[in-house]
């Protein structure tokens, strides 16, 4: 695991509003959606009103292909929170479409990351209130 | 843009005021706030009932109407705000238009946190029960990922930069290794006579890796003042006015306070490069005039993407350019952070780092650049920036 | 009417900062004390940590008479402009004192329409919990 919990202290829960809350369903239900534009095309993740290309309103929440590439990671060795065992690692993976997504890999050691590592997204159901996307090194 | 080209060379920072640094100041923020206000109008040998102006920081716990209430401004005709890590020289630039727009003859600008005691009345979240945009990012798509602190926020872009360039994590020593060196001649910072080396980097323990201790700055209780004014009436008072020659702040598409990693390259600080477009510009200085900068050295890999940014060097030389200190040392080509700037004076958000400016235009550093006429300073790398220069002429 | 508080939600805490401490430690020990500045002798509230006249940073607590007159007053009757805590309605008043300053409290024990502006009041001081005094005002004799 790169990442380990405290489970006598809740992890953050996400704020699901109205702008998010289709990435979220998606969690919900194992899959991994972000935000495209429905005018040009665009993949916009983090998710936001306006498509940041063409200005359209007109949006989908559209399933990715959930693969990837590691491009950038940091590893806390101290925790900033107690919900979150020190140490651990982040990711900031590049999707296949283009856009990013911090994450956790699952089933690595820190010493084994790499940027460029292919991944693909895997569902972790921390609990009944909370499912995170994840990654695993891609086969 | 108008107004901004009629303002070059129209305005002057004409009095500083700054705290010790500590680790508990054994007072609130706003005592340290009118404390420093006073100091900076002494310095300018203005009283507060000539006070019109102020900008403050938006996150800052003293609201105007708590600084003009203890020190007696009657008649505020111009106030305002900037936020970000970026504030400081936007603050500066908030002034400037005031004062050259006729807003106000004298404003004060100022700053006053205990980041260190922890003697705050803003808790460090916003706790309002409303989240701004900016929360909604962190609390959304990072904070469940244990992706929570801005150590962490920052280590993310270094880890890619050093991807980008082939840097090794120690080459970023000979940063915090100068700003000490610096600082360590400082008496008012909290590190004076204790400069580090690069072994001392090199053992300094890992926080987020790649970012060691050293690498970060330490939270510190302190407070800085300024007051701006017309270079008309800078000419009146008593100090060397430190003329405000070129001013600019920025935010581009996608731009989020440390939160880079949306687009590429992470490290290329867009908001940084193109105040620096700006600030040149509207100087009308060369790169090579530049006699010392000080730049945002909240975390030290932030120095050499600076560089690059503002153009000092290309894209990917910026840690080449540091290398071993003696270009960035007093004394080198481009002596950088001469008080010690936050890893080596101490962290008041890069307030001190124009105060600094304004002592080597005045020739009163405790790392006296010979004949500084020419000064730049950088706020906020990695989110909105902005950026001055400062000649003394 | 004295005022009636719920147990259930507790009045806020009065922010106690290095600035104001003197006046809420004298509270607490029953006495009124407003600040003053050491170097030109000016009386002011709210405290502050400068004094705005001489810009001075030496401050002290000078006691009061309690004494003073009702200077403006409301009386709070709806529920959802009100503080859940307190049971409405409750009078809340600017009380005038005879050093000059003003002070914002409540009528310890008064009817709405016994109170009126210019009414002579007196400081007395309700221990409310163990951890809470506060300062509060009642008719007197002028």
């Amino acid at each position: 695991m790169s990442i380990t919990y405290d489970k006598t202290h809740p992890i953050p829960m996400p704020p699901i509003l109205w702008d998010n809350k289709g990435f979220w369903d998606g969690v919900a239900k194992h899959e991994l959606v972000f935000q495209k534009c429905k005018e040009c095309g665009n993949w916009v993740h983090p998710p936001r009103p306006f498509c940041p290309k063409c200005r359209s309103l007109e949006k989908e929440w559209a399933r990715s292909s959930g693969k990837g590439t590691v491009y950038s990671w940091v590893t806390y060795r101290e925790s900033p929170h107690p919900a979150f065992k020190a140490p651990y690692s982040v990711v900031l993976v590049e999707l296949k479409e283009g856009m990013r997504l911090v994450s956790n890999l699952v089933d690595i050691k820190p010493e084994e990351i790499c940027i460029g590592m292919p991944v693909e997204v895997v569902f972790d159901d921390i609990s009944e209130s909370l499912i995170l996307p994840k990654f695993r090194k891609a086969v | 843009m108008t107004v901004m080209r009629s303002i070059k060379n129209k305005t002057a920072i004409v009095g500083i005021g700054m705290s010790k640094f500590s680790r508990d100041s054994q007072r609130t923020e706003l005592y340290l706030a009118c404390q420093t206000i006073k100091a900076a109008l002494d310095d300018a040998g203005l009283t507060p009932e000539d006070i019109d102006g102020l900008v403050k920081q938006t996150d800052d716990a003293s609201d105007e109407h708590a600084i003009t209430s203890s020190m007696g401004m009657g008649n505020l005709t111009y106030f305002g705000e900037c936020r970000w890590n970026g504030a400081p020289c936007a603050m500066v630039m908030r002034a400037a238009m005031g004062v050259a727009a006729g807003a106000a003859n004298y404003i004060v600008v100022y700053r006053a946190v205990n980041g260190a005691s922890k003697r705050r009345m803003i808790p460090s979240m916003r706790t309002s029960g409303q989240m701004s945009t900016s929360d909604l990012l962190q609390w959304t798509f990072h904070a469940p990922f244990g992706h929570m602190s801005e150590v962490g926020r920052v280590a993310m872009i270094v880890r890619r930069y050093m991807h980008e360039y082939n840097i090794k994590s120690d080459q970023f020593g000979c940063v915090p290794v100068v700003c000490r060196e610096h600082g360590a001649k400082n008496p008012n910072g909290m590190f004076y006579k204790k400069p580090v080396t690069i072994e001392d980097y090199r053992k300094s323990k890992m926080i987020v890796e790649p970012l060691r201790k050293l690498d970060c700055y330490e939270e510190a209780d302190a407070a800085v003042a300024l007051v701006v004014t017309t270079a008309e009436r800078a000419k009146d008072l008593k100090q060397r006015p430190a003329y405000v020659l070129g001013v600019s702040q920025n935010m581009v598409l996608e731009t989020e306070e440390l939160n880079t990693y949306y687009r590429s390259p992470v490290a290329a600080f867009s908001e940084m490069a193109q105040v620096g477009k700006k600030i040149f510009s509207m100087s009308g200085v060369a790169h090579k005039d530049i006699d010392c900068v000080q730049l945002d050295d909240s975390y030290g890999p932030f120095v050499p993407m600076q560089l690059e940014a503002l153009g000092f060097c290309k894209r990917g030389e910026g840690v080449d350019f540091c290398k071993g200190g003696d270009r960035i040392r007093s004394g080198g080509e481009l002596p950088l952070n001469t008080s010690g700037g936050s890893l080596g004076e101490g962290h008041i958000y890069g307030m001190n780092h124009i105060v600094e400016a304004v002592r080597q235009i005045r020739g009163i550093s405790t790392a006296q650049v010979k004949d500084a006429e020419l000064v730049l300073v950088a706020s906020g790398a990695g989110g909105p920036a902005s950026g001055l220069i400062l000649g003394g002429k | 009417m004295v005022m009636e508080y719920s147990p259930a939600i507790p009045l806020l805490r009065p922010l106690v900062t290095l600035d104001n401490r003197g006046f809420w430690d004298a509270i607490k020990q029953h006495k009124l004390v407003f600040q003053k500045c050491k170097d030109c002798g000016l009386l002011i509230h709210r405290p502050r940590p400068m004094c705005p006249r001489c810009n001075s940073q030496e401050m002290e607590w000078a006691p009061s008479t309690g004494r003073g007159r009702i200077y403006t007053w409301v009386n709070f009757v709806y529920a959802n402009a009100a503080y859940p805590g307190i049971k409405i309605p409750y009078l809340v008043v600017v009380v005038e004192m005879e050093e000059g300053v003003r002070i914002l409290s409540n009528m310890y024990d008064a009817k709405r329409e016994d109170i009126y502006i210019g009414m002579p009041v007196e400081v007395v001081f309700d221990d409310i919990a163990d951890d809470l005094t506060l300062p509060k005002f009642k008719r007197r004799e002028a």
